[in-house]
């Protein structure tokens, strides 16, 4: 290899771009006589439109036209899905209701689109939208989740009656009340993740544009996965054949799962394309954002845990309520279930698990994949539930958790994952040497001395990434395949082009996927060009989420760099008479072993272009492609220790310390990996105190901006201790795991345990705000007082 | 309908402009400079930073009306891909950006806060001063060494020049 290799901490190719000012984002596209798009939205989080009268609008200036419901289902566009089917544990098929880009009979959350306008230029669009006159009828709503079952409340799709979507369950049932039955300790609590909105700090942007002598269609938007986008508009929105769109997601200013869907917004611009007979560009601004994008988290649960008498855990049950608010989005209904229930062995061995999902509509923001996607909601339950058990039998929470750390594998759990590699108790050590646990007495004592209340927290979470095989998540309900593609293009002069389906948008994979080059070929990242975002470009590709670019994608390119190895090693052997297997690789160059003859990687690929003297019956070139299916998910894990301090007088929460060991396996560059690790701890810490999606009771979205969103800021947050430990993943030609979410799955249990240790109270709801803090000692002092 | 003029990176350019047009939207739209982005509508996030006449002004709250007669510097104007300012360096080298998005504003914002309060700055002036500008990617904790960096750099720079 050379120092740009597996493993070196190679600065970001793609950075240049960005720092100067010169990346190209979607709302950045300019295309010639592009009108502006700005949607009509419901102030009203469910209504009957009774009426949409666009007679003013239409006659302002620049004005376009002013589309609707009814011209799009006329037009043949059709309803927007969800692609992963869930049967209930009676057999039935999940309960999908009817969602259209643009609504015209029933809106049910406030900013569903109704109508949009296309104009000259975004004022006159924004102005027109303004003098649409809709008349709503309003009808009754429902926002909290716990109210969705309840008889009598408002009836929000005719296809789901009493508002259940599903009722779905996994594990076995009578074995793990029996594991109750005979249990010496029980542990149990309410646990909720609150509802969170994902905010990448670029919002969501498309422009479209329609050939009309073509009939081809041309999307820019802001996608972590173009290609997907691309099968979806075609084969479920109707809105062109594959060959006639050609979807590009140029850079994107971060995702964190809500750029994975395809949104009412990209399907009405590019309907509107060819309806107005010009580009259409839409910029949703912060506040459609708010309302629009998929939002994350929202579970209500119930949780038991049993423990024999040497405090082995026996048996957990799980009852959890998932709000999917008004509509299913794309993967809405795999989020609560397969990524999310699956999970819930943690690190632990649990001879029996049960859990019950039912997931409900409500007059919310669709809900969806956000960073971890059901994993962090997971591992919230569980590690809530270990720290809160161990407090309880009144052992060290890190003793209780070593005691039942699973430590043999493979290991099969009774919820579906085989956990193929790991070393739990080596990450705990790791975490715990570098946040000095032994020394924590001593500094909570210090605390105290100044007046503040200090606390430590730990979580020992597991995730599972490169979610695969494609036959197994086709069993369980995945309406794609999850593999990945790539192809290697070995130009004549010997540079390279690798064409991936992976979607980089901030992750760093032009360096990343250059280094495995470097790697294999000993050639500097320089002379390789990563080429991805463009479905004309790339064949196909399933994009980035849940952490599978490493797992997944970078595997793809590593069996067409096979390939690409092979044969040109034929060449070499052939152009320098040796034998094929005395061909070796290194700095560029093609050697025959042994001996001081060689060849450049150029004049390799030069001779299989000129194809002047190939072996016999070679086809010329130098250019491969491969497709990847994973054999099983990887699975990262690791453990955060969490050390806060807490002014009893404000209640206010200060992060003082913390650490995160995680184990990753292979790791290409540490540098980018320590990055997405502390991107995710922000998130999760976000979670943990600051951020909630709160909604008033008539569905009104209370926290719609960043004067009343707590985003985390520089100075809510700590700088981070991280430690790598490392058991290589064995299912993937690297050894790799995925790093992008163990951040924000990992961090909020850990804060909580360190709250809650603070306060000394059993429990304390997410977010931990200054507020929530204070009021909840002060009823402490009240009720000490009164003791 | 007004003419505005202004210096943007060192070039006089002028402009018709709505009374309400923003600055960052004739940055973006008129002058084609896209590296200034809009991130939020209610000027918290910090993504649309520029300096006007040498001070750190969040473009979306200004009117493109106010910077008549005045000297903007956009991202653009800070240095070249072949001539990076010690403040876009020290982020490249920190691992200072992910996505991308935030970027130009947190440069904008790392270069005032080195002129106003001089070089060698510690953390806690760090975090509290980048108060007006979220990134969702890095978690802060790369864009502090990397201004932190660049505080230090330019501080010897200030000492080789005395
Ligand atoms: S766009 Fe100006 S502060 Fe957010
Ligand atoms: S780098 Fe993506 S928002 Fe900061």
């Amino acid at each position: 290899m050379t120092s740009e290799g597996i493993g070196a901490r190679v600065l970001r190719k793609e950075d240049k771009r960005f720092i100067t000012g010169n990346g190209n984002y979607t709302d950045d596209v300019k295309l010639p006589r592009m009108g502006y798009a700005a949607f009509v939205r419901s102030p009203h989080a469910h209504a009957k439109v009774r009426s949409i009268k666009t007679d003013a609008a239409l006659a302002m200036p620049g004005v376009d036209a002013v589309l609707n419901g009814h011209q799009l289902v006329a037009d043949g566009i059709g309803n927007i899905i969800c692609g992963w089917m869930i049967h209930s544990k009676d057999g039935s098929p999940m309960n999908m209701g009817q969602w259209r880009a643009l609504e015209s009979e029933t809106v049910r959350f406030v900013g569903q689109a109704v109508a949009v306008v296309v104009a000259d230029t975004l004022q006159q669009a924004m102005d027109a939208a303004e003098a649409v006159e809709v008349d709503y009828e309003e009808l009754p709503v429902i926002v909290d989740s716990r109210d969705a079952l309840k008889e009598g409340a408002p009836q929000l799709h005719p296809e789901a009656p009493g508002n259940l979507i599903f009722d779905w369950e996994i594990g076995e049932e009578a074995a793990t009340n029996a594991a109750f039955d005979s249990a010496k300790t029980i542990v149990s609590m309410d646990i909720d993740n609150n509802r969170l909105v994902p905010n990448p700090m670029e919002p969501r942007s498309a422009v479209a544009s329609f050939d009309a002598a073509e009939e081809h269609y041309t999307l820019y938007t802001t996608s972590q996965n173009p290609h997907v986008a691309r099968l979806v508009l075609s084969a479920f929105y109707n809105v062109a054949p594959e060959h006639k769109l050609r979807v590009i997601a140029p850079d994107v200013g971060g995702g964190f799962g809500s750029k994975i869907y395809i949104y009412p917004e990209e399907i009405a611009c590019l309907w509107a394309s060819k309806r107005v007979g010009r580009p259409v560009k839409w910029t949703s601004d912060r506040t459609e954002a708010f309302l629009t994008d998929a939002h994350g988290r929202d579970h209500h649960s119930t949780a038991e845990m049993a423990l024999d008498e040497n405090n082995r855990i026996t048996g957990l049950r799980v009852n959890t309520l998932a709000n999917l608010g008004a509509y299913m989005s794309l993967f809405s209904s795999s989020v609560p279930t397969y990524l999310y229930a699956t999970l819930l062995s943690g690190q632990y061995n649990i001879p029996n698990i049960y859990a019950n999902v039912k997931t409900v509509y409500t007059n919310t923001t669709p809900v969806d994949a956000y960073r971890g996607a059901g994993r962090p909601e997971a591992t919230y339950v569980i590690e809530r539930m270990m720290e809160t058990a161990a407090r309880q039998i009144g052992m060290d929470p890190a003793d209780f958790r070593r005691l039942n750390f699973v430590t043999e594998f493979p290991h099969q759990t009774p919820v579906i994952m085989c956990y193929d590699a790991g070393d739990y108790d080596a990450s705990l050590n790791a975490a715990m040497k570098a946040i000095d646990y032994a020394g924590f007495a001593s500094r909570r004592a210090q605390s105290e001395a100044n007046g503040k209340l200090r606390g430590i927290g730990m979580s020992c979470y597991i995730e599972a990434c490169g979610i695969a095989p494609s036959q197994a998540v086709g069993s369980l309900g995945a309406g794609v395949g999850l593999w990945e593609s790539a192809e290697v293009r070995v130009n004549p002069v010997g540079t390279i082009e690798v064409l991936t389906g992976s979607h980089s948008h901030g992750q760093g994979h032009e360096t990343t996927f250059s280094q495995l080059i470097a790697e294999r070929f000993g050639l500097p990242t320089d002379n390789v060009a990563i080429v991805h975002g463009d479905t004309d470009k790339v064949q196909f590709g399933m994009g980035t989420y849940g952490s599978r670019s490493g797992a997944v994608g970078m595997s793809a390119i590593v069996k067409a760099l096979d390939k690409v190895e092979d044969k040109a090693k034929r060449i070499a052997a052939h152009l320098m008479e040796a034998s094929e297997g005395d061909i070796e690789i290194e700095n560029g160059e093609l050697k025959v072993a042994g001996t001081d003859k060689k060849l450049s990687f150029t004049e390799i690929a030069l001779a299989a272009y000129t194809a002047h003297n190939l072996p016999e019956g070679m086809e010329p070139g130098l250019k491969e492609s491969a497709f990847y299916d994973p054999t099983n998910f990887t699975f990262p894990a690791g453990t955060h220790i969490c050390e806060v301090e807490i002014d009893p007088d404000t209640g206010k929460v200060e992060v003082v310390n913390f650490v995160a060991a995680d184990d990753f396996g292979t790791i290409i560059n540490p540098m980018i990996v320590e990055g997405q690790v502390h991107g995710g701890l922000v998130q999760g810490i976000g979670q943990a105190l600051l951020e909630n999606a709160a909604y008033d009771e008539d569905g009104q979205l209370l926290s719609a901006s960043y004067m009343d969103y707590t985003m985390p800021r520089a100075d809510d947050v700590p700088s981070f201790k991280l430690e790598t430990t490392v058991t290589e993943c064995p299912g993937n030609p690297l050894g790799m795991k995925g790093c992008g979410e163990a951040g924000a799955i990992g961090s909020p249990p850990a804060v909580i345990n360190a709250i809650t240790d603070a306060l000394g109270v059993e429990d304390f709801a997410m977010p931990a705000s200054p507020s929530r803090v204070w009021q909840a000692l002060q009823q402490k002092g009240m009720k000490e007082a009164a003791e | 309908m007004g003419q505005v003029t202004m210096t943007v990176n060192g070039k006089t350019v002028s402009g018709t402009v709505e009374d309400r047009t923003l600055l960052s939207t004739f940055i973006r739209e008129n002058l084609a400079l896209t590296g200034t982005h809009v991130g939020c509508d209610t000027s918290q996030c910090g993504a649309c930073l520029v300096h006007v006449d040498g001070k750190a002004v969040k473009s979306c709250t200004m009117l493109a009306a106010q910077a008549n007669g005045g000297a903007v510097t956009t991202i653009e104007g800070v240095g070249t891909p072949a001539e990076l300012h010690p403040v876009q360096k020290a982020f490249k080298e920190n691992h200072g950006l992910q996505c991308g998005f935030c970027t130009p504003g947190m440069i904008m914002s790392a270069i005032d806060m080195i002129n106003r309060l001089g070089p060698n700055l510690d953390e806690d002036t760090i975090r509290h001063e980048l108060e007006g500008n979220i990134c969702r990617c890095t978690g802060y904790h790369n864009i502090v060494k990397a201004i932190k960096q660049a505080s230090e750099e330019m501080a010897d720079v200030l000492e080789a020049a005395e």
